[in-house]
């Protein structure tokens, strides 16, 4: 039969030898390679206090974004919904009403946004689709939660807080890597 | 009449025989595909329609098979009729195609850029043209021309900014209706659709000028920034109204009715005309008999999520309560306990206008 790779070996059947039957030159070769990883460097680190960077095409959960002037950019043109290959986007639109031009960038605005976390798989396509530059997929990992109930988040969960008022929890937004959403 | 000898016309290397007085975007049209030219102001059921956006531009070769001089300029194929003989040049002419894009850019420069807002996108010929002729980028240096938001009556919203002044609004105002209130004021630059001194349109067949209407100039104020079309599913449905044929599309989602339309072909024109109480006050399922899906293009953005056969016409049979002896299934969660979007109980479909913030605060648990 052909072999698959060239690393196949046949299995050996001979008797041990005297001094393979001791085992001794068997232990101390494994001991030997046991030592060996004092030595070299630790491949985990200490997480909670120490963490590893980013990639930075990392793509975790969303934020709903906002221009200078703290308006949210968001248009509800449903594009990021007909993008997303899980259906995990949904939402409903209205219009803006005079005295709101402060609150929304554009005449119709999300009134609701939710998306499925159970249904998302993190692809970004909705972040490609998106026209206004609205959503952005961060650098925060989805937090676990204990019933699927927490997992649907609106728009209150998404929507990043207005720099202009809000600035601390702005600051803690956007995070150490002070990347700019 | 019936005499009348056939004409025969090229158009694009294929001949086709057509009678005498036919133009060639009727000829075209008639062999179909991508030889029929694109047309944003010709309107085959508006008398007097076409010739002015210049989108539908061909290259006549051959004149005629007694003159077979061609033609100097390009002509608008839909205002020229066909003469025997006739070769006829559309996308196989550099020339066609140049002059196309030009048109497009031309029909841009003024155009905003609100397809996110605008609730004619995934079924405007302006998007599908630019689409194929546009540029990614603008020329246009200024300041692009803009107007204020008119209100035609209580349900026709009028964005002057979107018109790209096709006439055929005003076409079908008039021919349509026994009299016509609107029209075109002012000129050039200035030229804009308006009601003369803000006078409300009531007439019983005026909410047509929405579906004629090739860009989002003219929008239904009763579906409003409701929902995106390539969300709802359109149905042909009838109902057997006083007025007009009742033949409509409806436009669903689930069980709720978004918006009623007139049925359009293939060139996105309307089949039968429509009244405003089909369009605008008849929006319950159970006003309708529903025939079936209507049939989408393959390549529309509407066609999306959308399959063949008869589904969303019919609930479909549940096995589990009969195989597990009348037990319900167990659901982890109910998406409705959690969700605030597409509540069962409250419905965007029936607002009169579109939601604003009040509507949202008032039903929120």
């Amino acid at each position: 039969m052909q072999a698959l790779t060239n690393r196949r070996k046949e299995v050996s059947r001979k008797p041990m030898t005297f001094i393979e039957s001791l085992y001794i030159p068997a232990i101390l070769k494994g001991m030997g390679i046991t030592f060996r990883h004092i030595f070299t460097k630790n491949p985990t680190i200490r997480y909670p206090e120490q963490k590893r960077p980013f990639s930075p095409v990392f793509r975790g959960l969303h934020v709903l974004n906002r221009d200078e002037a703290g308006r949210e950019r968001c248009t509800a043109c449903g594009l990021c919904a007909v993008a997303c290959p899980a259906e995990a986007i949904t939402m409903e639109a209205a219009e803006r009403v005079p005295g709101e031009e402060s609150k929304y960038r554009e005449e119709k605005y999300a009134a609701k946004y939710e998306i499925n976390m159970l249904r998302c798989i993190f692809c970004g396509l909705c972040e490609d689709a998106c026209p206004k530059d609205a959503i952005y997929l961060s650098e925060t990992v989805t937090p676990a939660n204990y019933t699927r109930k927490g997992f649907i988040y609106g728009k209150e969960d998404l929507l990043i807080p207005n720099r202009n008022v809000e600035l601390e929890e702005y600051a803690e937004a956007i995070g150490e890597s002070r990347r700019k959403y | 009449m019936s005499e009348q000898p056939l004409l025969k016309v090229t158009i694009d290397n294929i001949t086709i025989e057509v009678p005498a007085g036919t133009t060639i975007l009727h000829a075209a049209r008639k062999i179909g595909g991508e030889v029929a030219p694109p047309a944003m102001c010709y309107y085959s059921k508006l008398e007097g329609s076409g010739g002015k956006c210049r989108t539908c531009l061909v290259e006549v070769s051959k004149g005629s098979e007694k003159d077979p001089r061609p033609m100097p300029k390009l002509v608008a194929s839909c205002r020229t009729t066909v003469m025997d003989g006739m070769e006829v040049k559309n996308i196989t002419s550099e020339k066609v195609i140049d002059a196309r894009n030009g048109v497009v850019e031309f029909l841009l420069l003024n155009h905003p850029l609100d397809c996110p807002v605008c609730d004619q996108a995934g079924e405007c010929h302006l998007q599908d043209l630019s689409y194929n002729h546009g540029k990614a980028g603008t020329r246009y240096e200024f300041q692009r021309r803009t107007f204020k938001k008119h209100n035609l009556g209580e349900h026709i919203q009028l964005h002057m900014t979107r018109c790209i002044l096709c006439y055929r609004c005003v076409f079908t105002a008039d021919q349509l209706t026994k009299k016509r209130e609107h029209g075109v004021l002012d000129r050039g630059d200035h030229a804009e659709i308006a009601t003369f001194i803000e006078k409300n349109l009531d007439n019983e067949f005026i909410g047509n000028v929405i579906d004629v209407c090739p860009v989002g100039a003219l929008t239904d104020k009763t579906f409003r920034f409701k929902n995106r079309v390539w969300f709802l599913k359109p149905m042909d449905a009838h109902r057997n109204c006083p007025t007009c044929s009742g033949k409509v599309t409806l436009w669903n989602r689930g069980e709720e009715v978004f918006r009623v339309t007139a049925r359009k072909d293939q060139w996105g024109e309307v089949e039968d005309w429509i009244c405003n109480t089909c369009r605008f006050e008849t929006k319950n399922a159970s006003d309708w008999v529903i025939e079936g899906p209507r049939m989408i293009d393959r390549h529309s953005v509407i066609s999306q999520g959308h399959y063949a056969g008869n589904i969303g016409t019919h609930v479909p049979t549940e096995t589990f309560e009969a195989v597990n002896h009348g037990r319900q299934p167990q659901l982890l969660m109910d998406i409705h306990d959690v969700s605030k979007v597409n509540k069962p109980g409250s419905s965007l479909a029936k607002l009169k206008g579109p939601a604003h913030s009040k509507d949202f605060n008032n039903n929120q648990d």
